[in-house]
């Protein structure tokens, strides 16, 4: 196996296909195309060029679309990098992954009984079967959690393994993934792009399809809910971790409340949400946040991510966490060392999909082992959760093996390390320059505990390096990731998570509002109304610069004034401070990306890259004014798509509330600042013109006037530019919502916006001051306040 | 000996706070052969929304408090009837260094007491590479586990200087370690990593010391203070003993414990979050009165 292998076929696509040696998942022992591989190969090979370039770009195309991107940390840096997205699956021939499949069920089986032990009554360390000294020197072992059991009698629900195929064609467990796995929503994205690139065959491919294991795992979710507690929500640790979009992606596909820490609060030892409505009871968390940062009165006392309480709330068992605190200790190195023979004590029966050979260095036999083997093992730290291939980022201090410093390291640290046998791995061929080339690929296959036992996702995702290297399979060093098909030889069911027949229609509650989701959808709708508003203004002025030029005109003059008082410099063609505004939007859209559309999140996205581009490229004056005209029908682009599609839920309330108040706001100061006595010649037609009513104003006014722009812009409940109008917009969404808040605040609230329309109203055009107006702008700018007293806390 | 302990902790906000929750360990727990608490009274002002009480993994006493209700102050008062009975005993009886390995192989147990708890680095004491070289300087051929924990005692007492100004609740052991300075939590974080990094199980211990006045002067009420000391496990015979590495003496009847823990993070005398940022100003007080 070491020599590498000509390739037996008849498809020239792959005639200069060359494995490396080691057993490739698409060529076979002797050089042949594996069964599975012939229908995708042989389309592949008819495509003319430029039409596989199309297809793979249809790929490429759905992720960025769907804006899906793996944040890298680099140095102090949090780059978003495109998804890299290898164009070609593996492909999995049936029988192979139901075998792999069954063994991955026992060890799931496995890991939950040793968890139950771990954290109850520690009969494998009595038995000797786990070195004492093991769990108490591992930091993932998190004593608060000792002795605690799940309400539902399981520690384990959701769980990953990464595997390699060894050089005997066997598969392997490289690493369990047990305290928070990420990627089963990549695996849905990569899921997607992969059947775009292609569709032409994929419906005929019989590959087994993966939503049925995701409402499966939703049911089981759904099963552990306590009675009288709202729906499960999903932990994650925020808009910082680099699997973020992913968390918000599953949580969205699933109908799970995305929730960070703070979202959370315990009552006495009952676990609740904030809502808009004030806390209300919750009982099952799917967390993507590691253990340790989950609570910092017990745990980690620095994270600021979690919740004060939270453990006692599960000691006393009110939580189902899937999974249980404490569950990391379990994907440490170290435990690969052991789980070989905890399963022949625990079930009399040896590991069917064995694990990578690893030998706790705090043995003595296996210290000796590894200390004379040392130059061909890999030595790790026992606490490493990451698999010895791409452990840098978890370096060791160690000297070289030859160094005559190395033994006596060995020695001194051999509690804390062990030796691992050097991963070898299978093959699968990646698009590389045109051409099929044959990579070292890492599965990750998920596990979820339903009502009949482990349920295995049919497919997953593969990491594939992106050199001949192994090491190159971690996401960092530039591994790319392939869809996984478990092809079976008769057609598949096509199950989806909208649709299940044969179960009973229910409408699901859409459970209440997190306050601080309603608070930042509030904030998306003042943001894009401000980026609006600001970029009327401006299209205005440059429009103005490219009649008369800079500096000329006492209109000018005072629109620089404007500007100026909302702190905007008006130096570059676009301000930073209007750039910053837009990034606002996009910042608080993005930490509630599970609450609207994916359209509308590309509407903005684009939108934000749109504007960096014309930055650079435009002119003063005309140039500018067009430019500019182009982003405001991309961010109105946003709001329409917002009005259109989003469900009429509280959260949408909370939107058109946030931009009713930044417009009304906005439109009260301009009026004040351009209908005085003193306002320069033209001032009237700018605010016509921002308010974007120049035609109707034509059509009902003889001349324009302060009396016909107050008029229209501010009494005129019809124009949805004029103040009044947005006012009754407010009463609206405030009416809507004054059931669910504080019931004080949103009186006040209630009774403010009767205030300020009864005082518009009673105004005659005629007679209106730039300092009513002003103080207007104030009152109304209350308002937010108020919001934030009724429902955000 | 007997004494009444009285322990006051007030802080008071700059702003006033909305609610949180607080995890104590004062209360002094009653230990066969050391310790016994006769009474004792907890006050909390303002009286909490909940309140429970519990015993943590190591068997220290904690009460997890909550209030839902605004505040600007939060007061913990404690008054305490401890007889300390403690003869330390067996010292004598501790393993040889070298040996002391072997006593560890042996140890196959994970209940509070186990010394096993007490040997890796702890979320307070997170790099023990730091203390090698001083640690290591430190030992002599035939040495028992004794013996080494005299030698570091000793010569952390040469090295830092007592000083409550130059560290802070959170100063790395490291840290004050490097500045030669530091208080008791400083001087026992750096005794026990000194004695982990050679393999010598160390835990952290939290409690309450008695002063003894000057010759001829009254004990200044309020003028004791909370303490930390360490435990130091010498093996299979001698078992755990307990060292005062601040005062360089081994640990009697003056001292009363609270609780054991891996570091100060495991034992802290308050451990909690208030939903309001803010400054917040502490103030404890603590009198050890010698009861006749």
């Amino acid at each position: 196996m070491t020599a590498t292998m000509e390739t037996q076929t008849d498809l020239p696509l792959i005639a200069h296909y060359r494995t490396t040696g080691a057993p490739d998942e698409m060529i076979d022992g002797s050089g042949a195309v594996r069964p599975q591989w012939r229908a995708l190969l042989t389309y592949l090979d008819a495509l003319p060029s430029a039409a596989r370039a199309a297809c793979f770009a249809r790929g490429e195309q759905y992720l960025r679309d769907a804006g899906v991107f793996y944040r890298h940390y680099g140095k102090g840096d949090l780059g978003k990098r495109d998804w890299p997205l290898s164009h070609i699956p593996v492909i999995l021939g049936e029988s192979d992954w139901e075998a792999l499949a069954a063994g991955l069920i026992q060890r799931a089986d496995l890991l939950e009984a040793v968890m139950a032990d771990v954290y109850g009554d520690n009969n494998l360390v009595k038995s000797g079967d786990l070195p004492a000294e093991f769990l108490a020197s591992n930091q993932h072992w998190l004593r608060p959690l000792v002795g605690v059991r799940p309400p539902s009698g399981h520690f384990l629900h959701f769980i990953a393994m990464d595997l390699g195929r060894g050089p005997d064609g066997r598969w392997w467990v490289l690493g369990d993934r047990t305290e928070a796995p990420s990627g089963a929503g990549f695996a849905l994205e990569t899921r997607v792009a992969t059947s775009r690139i292609f569709s032409d065959i994929y419906r005929q491919a019989n590959v087994h399809r993966l939503a049925g294991f995701f409402s499966a795992f939703k049911e089981a979710l759904t099963g552990l809910t306590a009675p009288g507690t709202d729906r499960p929500g999903l932990l994650t640790p925020g808009r910082f971790n680099d699997t973020y979009y992913e968390q918000a992606y599953i949580a969205r596909y699933l109908g799970l409340p995305l929730l960070e820490g703070e979202d959370l609060e315990v009552d006495g030892i009952a676990l609740m949400v904030r809502t808009i409505a004030g806390p209300r009871p919750v009982s099952v968390l799917w967390r993507r946040l590691d253990s340790d940062w989950c609570d910092p009165l017990e745990l980690n006392e620095h994270s600021h991510l979690g919740t004060p309480g939270l453990v006692e709330a599960i000691r006393a068992g009110r939580v189902s966490m899937v999974n249980a605190l404490g569950a990391g200790i379990l994907e440490t190195q170290g435990f690969l060392a052991f789980l070989p023979r905890l399963c022949e004590r625990l079930t009399g029966q040896r590991l069917s999909v064995p694990n990578v050979a690893t030998w706790w260095c705090g043995q003595e036999a296996e210290y000796r082992y590894v200390r004379d083997n040392a130059d061909s093992l890999i030595i790790s730290r026992v606490t490493a959760n990451r698999l010895p291939l791409e452990q840098e980022g978890q370096a060791l201090d160690m000297p070289p093996v030859q160094d005559p410093a190395f033994l006596p390291w060995l020695e001194r640290e051999r509690h804390q390390l062990v030796g691992q046998e050097v991963v070898t791995l299978s093959t699968t061929p990646v698009w590389h320059d045109g051409a099929l080339v044959a990579r070292p690929m890492v599965l990750r296959v998920f596990l979820a505990r339903t009502d009949a036992g482990w349920q295995v996702m049919p497919g997953g995702f593969a990491r594939v390096s992106q050199s001949r290297e192994p090491g190159g399979i971690a996401m960092r060093n530039g591994a790319s990731v392939a869809d996984v098909w478990v092809v079976a030889n008769h057609t598949v069911p096509e199950p989806s998570l909208l649709k299940r027949e044969g179960t009973a229609f229910i409408r699901a509650n859409s459970g209440l509002l997190p306050a601080r989701a309603a608070d930042n959808l509030f904030w998306l709708g003042r943001y894009v109304e401000r980026s609006e508003g600001a970029l009327r203004l401006l299209r205005a002025y440059h429009g103005r610069l490219a009649e008369v030029g800079p500096g000329k005109s006492p209109l000018l003059t005072r629109l620089e004034a404007i500007f100026a008082g909302y702190g905007i410099k008006l130096g570059a063609v676009l301000p930073n401070a209007v750039s910053n505004t837009v990034a606002s939007a996009v910042f608080s859209a993005s930490k509630i990306r599970d609450r609207f559309s994916l359209d509308g999140w590309s509407a903005l996205v684009d939108l934000q890259s749109s504007m960096a581009q014309l930055a650079e490229t435009m002119k003063p004056g005309d140039d500018a004014a067009r430019g500019i005209s182009v982003l405001i029908r991309k961010l109105t682009g946003f709001s329409g798509l917002v009005n259109d599609n989003m469900y009429r839920a509280s959260g949408w309330h909370f939107l058109r509330l946030g931009q009713a108040v930044e417009r009304a706001i906005a439109m009260a100061d301009l009026l004040a600042a351009l209908t005085g006595p003193a306002a320069p010649d033209g001032a009237l037609d700018v605010l016509v013109e921002v308010g974007d009513s120049a035609i109707t104003h034509r059509r009902r006014y003889v001349a324009i006037s302060r009396a016909s722009v107050c008029d229209l812009l501010l009494l005129d409940a019809l124009n949805p530019r004029s103040v009044l109008f947005e006012l009754d917009r407010m009463n609206e969404h405030a009416r809507a919502l004054s059931a669910i808040g504080r019931a004080e605040p949103s009186a006040r609230l209630a009774r403010l916006l009767d205030d300020l329309r009864q005082d518009i109203a009673a105004q005659n055009a005629n007679a209106i001051t730039p300092a009513w107006l002003s103080n207007l702008g104030r009152r109304i700018a209350s308002l937010s306040a108020l919001v934030s007293e009724a429902y955000i806390g | 000996m007997r004494y009444e302990i009285i322990l006051k902790i007030d802080y008071s906000y700059a702003h006033t706070v909305s609610g949180g929750r607080h995890l104590l360990r004062v209360v002094p727990r009653s230990m066969p052969g050391m310790q016994d608490v006769r009474s004792l009274r907890l006050q909390l002002a303002p009286v909490p929304t909940s309140q429970l009480e519990r015993r943590d993994f190591f068997g220290n006493l904690c009460q997890a408090i909550e209030y839902q209700t605004a505040h600007e102050t939060f007061g913990v008062h404690l008054i305490a009837d401890v007889e300390r009975t403690c003869h330390p005993c067996g010292a004598d009886r501790a393993t040889p260094y070298h040996a002391l390995g072997q006593d560890l192989a042996a140890m196959q147990d994970l209940g509070p007491d186990s010394p096993l708890h007490f040997l890796a680095a702890s979320p307070r004491i997170r790099d023990l590479g730091p203390f090698r070289d001083f640690a290591l300087a430190l030992l002599r051929p035939g040495m028992t586990t004794g013996d080494v924990m005299l030698a570091v005692s000793e010569a952390i007492r040469a090295r830092m200087v007592f000083d409550d100004e130059a560290t802070d609740v959170d100063t790395t052991p490291h840290d004050a370690f490097t500045k030669g300075r530091g208080v008791c939590q400083d001087y026992a974080h750096i005794m026990i990593a000194c004695l982990r990094v050679l393999g010598i199980p160390a835990a952290y211990v939290s409690g309450f010391l008695r002063t003894i006045p000057p010759p001829g002067r009254e004990r200044l009420p309020g003028s004791d203070a909370m303490h930390a000391w360490v435990r130091i496990w010498c093996g299979c015979n001698a078992g755990w003993q307990e060292y005062d590495p601040t005062n360089a003496l081994a640990v009697g009847n003056d001292h009363v414990l609270v609780g054991y823990g891996r570091d100060y993070a495991d034992v802290a005398p308050i451990r909690g979050v208030s939903r309001t940022a803010g400054s917040q100003q502490g103030k404890h007080t603590v009198d050890v009165i010698p009861r006749t």
